[in-house]
């Protein structure tokens, strides 16, 4: 039983410490830093992503609409309380207490995120399917749409001063304290989602996804098991966009366009609908594809689709199909249950 | 005590009258059935008692409250439970997780409790899972209690099926053509099953079902519809002899 509690959480420390001493010491460079941290910020987005379109069933293709509220609200957030900007004048919190006040702000992001989430929950209680894949896609470009009429946020321009943020965190402690909060948000992230599609509440949703008619008439309440697993997802994806906002530093609004929601749409369907693990080792092969193609440049979007249709061909379900890894492996229950 | 009254209950499908002027009362603990040839309505009247229609006309109510306008889980919550014509089960679930599952309206626990893992959360999943261990023994299904329903035979996804709306513990089973399908060995298996369902659970039943010798065996009490319209009431034997009944049922034989 000990073996059982204990050995996930020590193996999940020892990486933490590992990856930060190498950072620290300047092992690994910031190139190396920089896909690591990607990989913990696609963890969330794919894991998210996947309550909705692989444990209940809907198909939503806005994913990248959630991460861009985040994205913003944090980073406005983190910079009018603890930098001097040009739009926000001088910082409304002392900048020694932003490493207190940086996991607060990215929760803010990922709540602002959740309300935005019920953008495509609200439509979701009527329709379901193609149309759902419509209204969702629509919401991505209303709210990308919102942000580069808002001027203030720098509109189409971009948004940047968030690595000042960063800095002010360094200057309490010199240590790589971006890599920290990436890897707290992310095992955070995938425990709540574990936590929610393990319990019978949560598996309210996928009895949605496999008879939506049994689950109303056998006493599940739909629309509210969908407004709660819109909100997660998208509350999740928040918190994914203020890490990666913090983590290149500057944010445009280019980057949430339907490009980005395909990247997560094919994390997701790499990794196999309905699979927590799958999402994760989806989120880090194709992180690491594409750096690998990243000489390709534009290229690289003929490759990855590609790469989809083969994968749709020869292995419909994705890497996992709809299995957790102890599912394979029974032994990992020693150390783990999944489900 | 009167557990389900229905007075003048209308439906109509944009100008198509599937059933008009429908009145039944059920009494505690009572095995009633409803028969009927194919297209009569049976099934459009289990759907608006599940809350899946809502009616044109009429009025539903259930142990005294007037249930017409709620949600089919919200009728679920109430205490009615249904099984379908054609077997609905989540089949990519395993059976324990769809008995468990059927649960949901009284989970007795929030999202709060699910994040943090708490003492109540714990504790009343540990009951949900006693109760659905239980009706597992009941109905000798424990042994497939981790199969996937799709795998099983017929017959056990039909038993499953009614071990799972019995899951919610209802005060009312509405029971939709529940040996549909099934060879005539499981049929009296199913007769005694759904006796003894009856008797221990106590527990009134309103069965749909095309074959007569379960409902002549069950039921106390029938009604027969045709195209919508009630056209006999009454025990098995003035039913079997009724003679607008054998009319719906063998056409007139005074062509």
């Amino acid at each position: 039983m000990t073996k059982q509690k204990l050995s996930v959480p020590f193996a999940l420390l020892a990486l933490l410490m590992t990856v930060m001493v190498l950072a620290q010491y300047e092992v690994i460079d910031l190139y190396i830093q920089t896909i690591i941290l990607f990989i913990g910020i696609n963890i969330i987005i794919s894991s998210s992503l996947n309550l909705v379109n692989g444990h209940m069933g809907e198909f939503s293709c806005g994913h990248a609409g959630f991460i861009a509220v985040g994205a913003y609200v944090s980073s406005v957030l983190s910079v009018a309380l603890f930098t001097q900007d040009r739009v926000f004048g001088a910082p409304l919190l002392p900048p020694q207490y932003a490493f207190i006040g940086f996991p607060l702000v990215l929760l803010a992001g990922g709540i602002a995120a959740a309300f935005a989430g019920l953008l495509v929950a609200l439509p979701s209680f009527k329709t379901r399917g193609d149309y759902l894949a419509i209204i969702t896609i629509a919401a991505n470009y209303i709210i990308i749409t919102l942000v580069i009429n808002i001027d203030k946020i720098g509109g189409a321009r971009g948004f940047m001063g968030m690595k000042r943020v960063i800095f002010a965190m360094e200057d309490v402690a010199e240590i790589p304290w971006m890599i920290l909060w990436v890897f707290l948000f992310t095992v955070l992230s995938i425990i709540a989602i574990r936590r929610f599609v393990s319990s019978t509440y949560g598996k309210g949703i996928i009895a949605i996804q496999q008879d939506e008619v049994a689950a109303e008439i056998m006493s599940v309440n739909t629309n509210k098991m969908k407004l709660i697993a819109f909100m997660l997802s998208s509350g999740l994806a928040g918190i994914a966009g203020g890490l990666y906002a913090h983590v290149i530093g500057y944010v445009n609004p280019k980057s949430f366009d339907i490009l980005k929601s395909t990247e997560a749409l094919v994390m997701v369907y790499l990794g196999g609908m309905g699979s927590i693990t799958g999402s994760i080792l989806s989120a880090v092969l194709f992180t690491l594809l594409l750096e690998l193609l990243r000489p390709l440049q534009i290229i690289k979007w003929v490759a990855i689709p590609l790469l989809l249709i083969i994968l749709m061909q020869f292995r419909p379900e994705g890497i996992m199909g709809n299995r957790e890894l102890s599912d394979i492996f029974p032994r990992l229950k020693k150390f783990y249950r999944f489900k | 005590m009167t557990v389900l009254k229905i007075t003048e209950l209308t439906q109509y499908f944009s100008g198509l009258c599937a059933l008009s002027d429908f009145n039944i009362q059920l009494e505690e603990g009572e095995l009633v059935g409803l028969i009927g040839p194919n297209g009569a309505g049976k099934t459009t009247v289990f759907n608006l008692v599940s809350g899946f229609y809502q009616p044109t006309e009429g009025l539903i109510s259930f142990l005294g409250q007037p249930i017409t306008g709620l949600k089919p889980h919200q009728v679920t919550a109430r205490g009615i439970a249904r099984t379908f014509q054609n077997i609905r089960l989540w089949n990519e679930m395993t059976v324990l997780d769809n008995i468990m599952l059927a649960q949901h309206s009284a989970l007795g626990y929030g999202i709060r409790d699910l994040f943090f893992r708490t003492g109540r959360y714990q504790q009343r999943e540990h009951e949900i899972r006693d109760l659905a261990m239980e009706l597992l023994d009941i109905f000798k299904l424990r042994e497939v209690a981790e199969e996937k329903p799709k795998n099983l035979s017929y017959g056990l996804q039909r038993k499953v099926e009614i071990a799972r709306a019995l899951s919610s513990k209802p005060q009312l089973l509405l029971l939709d053509e529940p040996a549909a399908g099934l060879p005539s060995r499981d049929v009296v298996e199913l007769i005694d099953l759904i006796r003894w369902i009856h008797r221990e659970f106590k527990i009134a039943i309103w069965m749909i079902e095309h074959q007569m010798k379960v409902v002549m065996s069950l039921c106390s009490r029938i009604t027969v519809i045709d195209f919508g319209v009630v056209i006999a009431e009454g025990t098995p034997e003035e039913i079997q002899h009724h003679p607008d009944v054998i009319k719906a049922y063998l056409g007139d034989d005074q062509l």
